[in-house]
């Protein structure tokens, strides 16, 4: 059980990375990864609704659409329980811990739209129905190594733009097209991870 | 803008702004997500670029049609509430009758739903606008994404598998280059592309952030960001420099006007 949990968790955060491998909260991430402590601030945010949105989807889905063949209302469902959600948050952090809220609350109008948590939620119903031994738990250590593993690519992309700043590129590929091939690059170097969780974890899982 | 031409010429430029000269992905650089990954066959570009123009368009005369109930409020939440049903009705559909699109296009079909360019449309556009010209701006704006997916879909398979739709291209020129559709090879060529696009209109790409343009949470983003002045900051004046700017100013006009 520990032993896969690692393995789903690592594999999240590495392999499945959801900006460089799987192409979700691509605008936030070029949006806002300019600086350390806004991509660090929009990630936190990320990864607290992920984990919240999947812990609410996960048994609602189970418990409520599949015993009554709703299935298809997956897509309606989720997204309006994640904009609730966001908003239930925001009152919350913003009646009782003003701190946090002053430094997550801005960014948490953002993340309704934003397909990453609303990718995880449906990617965890996914792994459920293909693995049987895919449960609760693991849904929930997955929605959180994707959000680190949000943050991680976030972080390591703010420091990358940082030093693009100062550099001398062709006009035309000044802004965002550079940004764009240096997140290829990132994308290579998360390759390598591939190779390193398989081997760490062989058949932890499934 | 169109008040001394006449109304068809109005019409035909709502359907073709959106093909070239605002073009939804490689000018607004909007629904970045789908574009990235799922490029890596032609085939699913089109299905895609279909699927989302389907939306788009019934969304949009959707909204328009009920823009004078939707309180302004709560507008966001039930512009979304209107793209899902029409996203299950679509993802219904494909299923039904593609079944195989249905598996390639996997998760990013349902994530249609919060695709930038379709809550952009309904925000900056069918909101504003009667239902004809909504439905014209939405099938534009499709066709736009559409040619935007297929070419990037092309070049990535052409590249990274040698065929074209499933027909082996390049068998005897050279080796497949896998890179071209893993991850990585999305970034690169849609990066290129932008490169192209930005060189053939002479923008700025410095001015350019990712999709904050005709993001329907542009005014919260630059709130937001604005207080700690990033990035994000530049989206008012950013998307006032990047898109043509008689376009936009035209359609802000002729919104107010109605």
């Amino acid at each position: 059980m520990i032993k896969s949990l690692v393995a789903v968790f690592l594999a999240a955060i590495l392999t499945e990375n959801y900006v460089l491998s799987k192409f979700l909260g691509i605008c936030p991430f070029l949006g806002v990864s300019k600086k350390l402590n806004t991509a660090f601030g929009m990630s936190t945010a990320v990864t607290l609704v992920m984990v919240l949105a999947t812990a609410v989807t996960w048994p609602i889905y189970t418990y409520i659409l599949v015993p009554n063949r709703m299935e298809y209302l997956e897509t309606i469902v989720f997204i309006l329980i994640i904009a609730a959600l966001v908003q239930l948050v925001e009152f919350i952090l913003h009646r009782y811990v003003p701190a946090l809220y002053h430094a997550l609350g801005i960014y948490l109008p953002l993340i309704t739209t934003n397909c990453a948590v609303l990718g995880v939620t449906m990617l965890v119903i996914q792994k459920g129905e293909m693995y049987a031994s895919f449960g609760y738990v693991h849904a929930l250590v997955n929605a959180l190594g994707s959000g680190i593993g949000y943050m991680l690519a976030m972080v390591l992309f703010a420091g990358v733009r940082g030093r693009l700043e100062t550099c001398d590129i062709p006009k035309s590929l000044r802004g965002l097209p550079i940004t764009l091939i240096a997140a290829s690059l990132l994308a290579v170097s998360f390759f390598g991870f591939a190779g390193v969780v398989d081997g760490l974890l062989p058949g932890a899982l499934f | 803008m169109a008040k001394q031409k006449g109304k068809g010429s109005s019409l035909w430029q709502e359907f073709s702004k959106g093909i070239v000269k605002q073009n939804p992905v490689l000018r607004l650089v909007l629904g970045t997500c789908p574009t990235l990954a799922i490029t890596t066959a032609a085939s699913n570009a089109i299905g895609m670029g279909i699927a989302a123009t389907l939306v788009l368009v019934c969304s949009n005369a959707a909204i328009s049609a009920l823009r004078h109930v939707i309180p302004d409020k709560v507008r966001i939440p039930s512009y979304i509430t209107i793209v899902a049903g029409f996203v299950t009705v679509v993802q219904m559909l494909v299923k039904a009758f593609a079944p195989q699109l249905d598996t390639s296009l996997g998760i990013y079909l349902p994530l249609i739903v919060v695709n930038c360019i379709i809550l952009g449309r309904a925000e900056m556009f069918a909101n504003k606008n009667p239902v004809l010209p909504s439905v014209l701006d939405g099938l534009g704006m499709g066709v736009g994404f559409t040619a935007a997916l297929l070419l990037m879909g092309s070049i990535r398979e052409l590249l990274g598998s040698g065929t074209w739709f499933g027909m082996t291209v390049t068998a005897n020129l050279f080796d497949p280059m896998l890179i071209f559709i893993l991850p990585p090879g999305g970034f690169f060529v849609f990066g290129l592309l932008v490169a192209l696009a930005n060189k053939l209109s002479n923008t700025d790409g410095t001015k350019q952030v990712a999709g904050c343009a005709g993001c329907p949470m542009n005014a919260t983003c630059s709130k937001a960001t604005g207080v700690e002045a990033v990035s994000c900051a530049d989206c008012g004046s950013g998307s006032a420099a990047k898109i043509p700017a008689s376009a936009s100013a035209g359609e802000q006009k002729e919104g107010d006007g109605q």
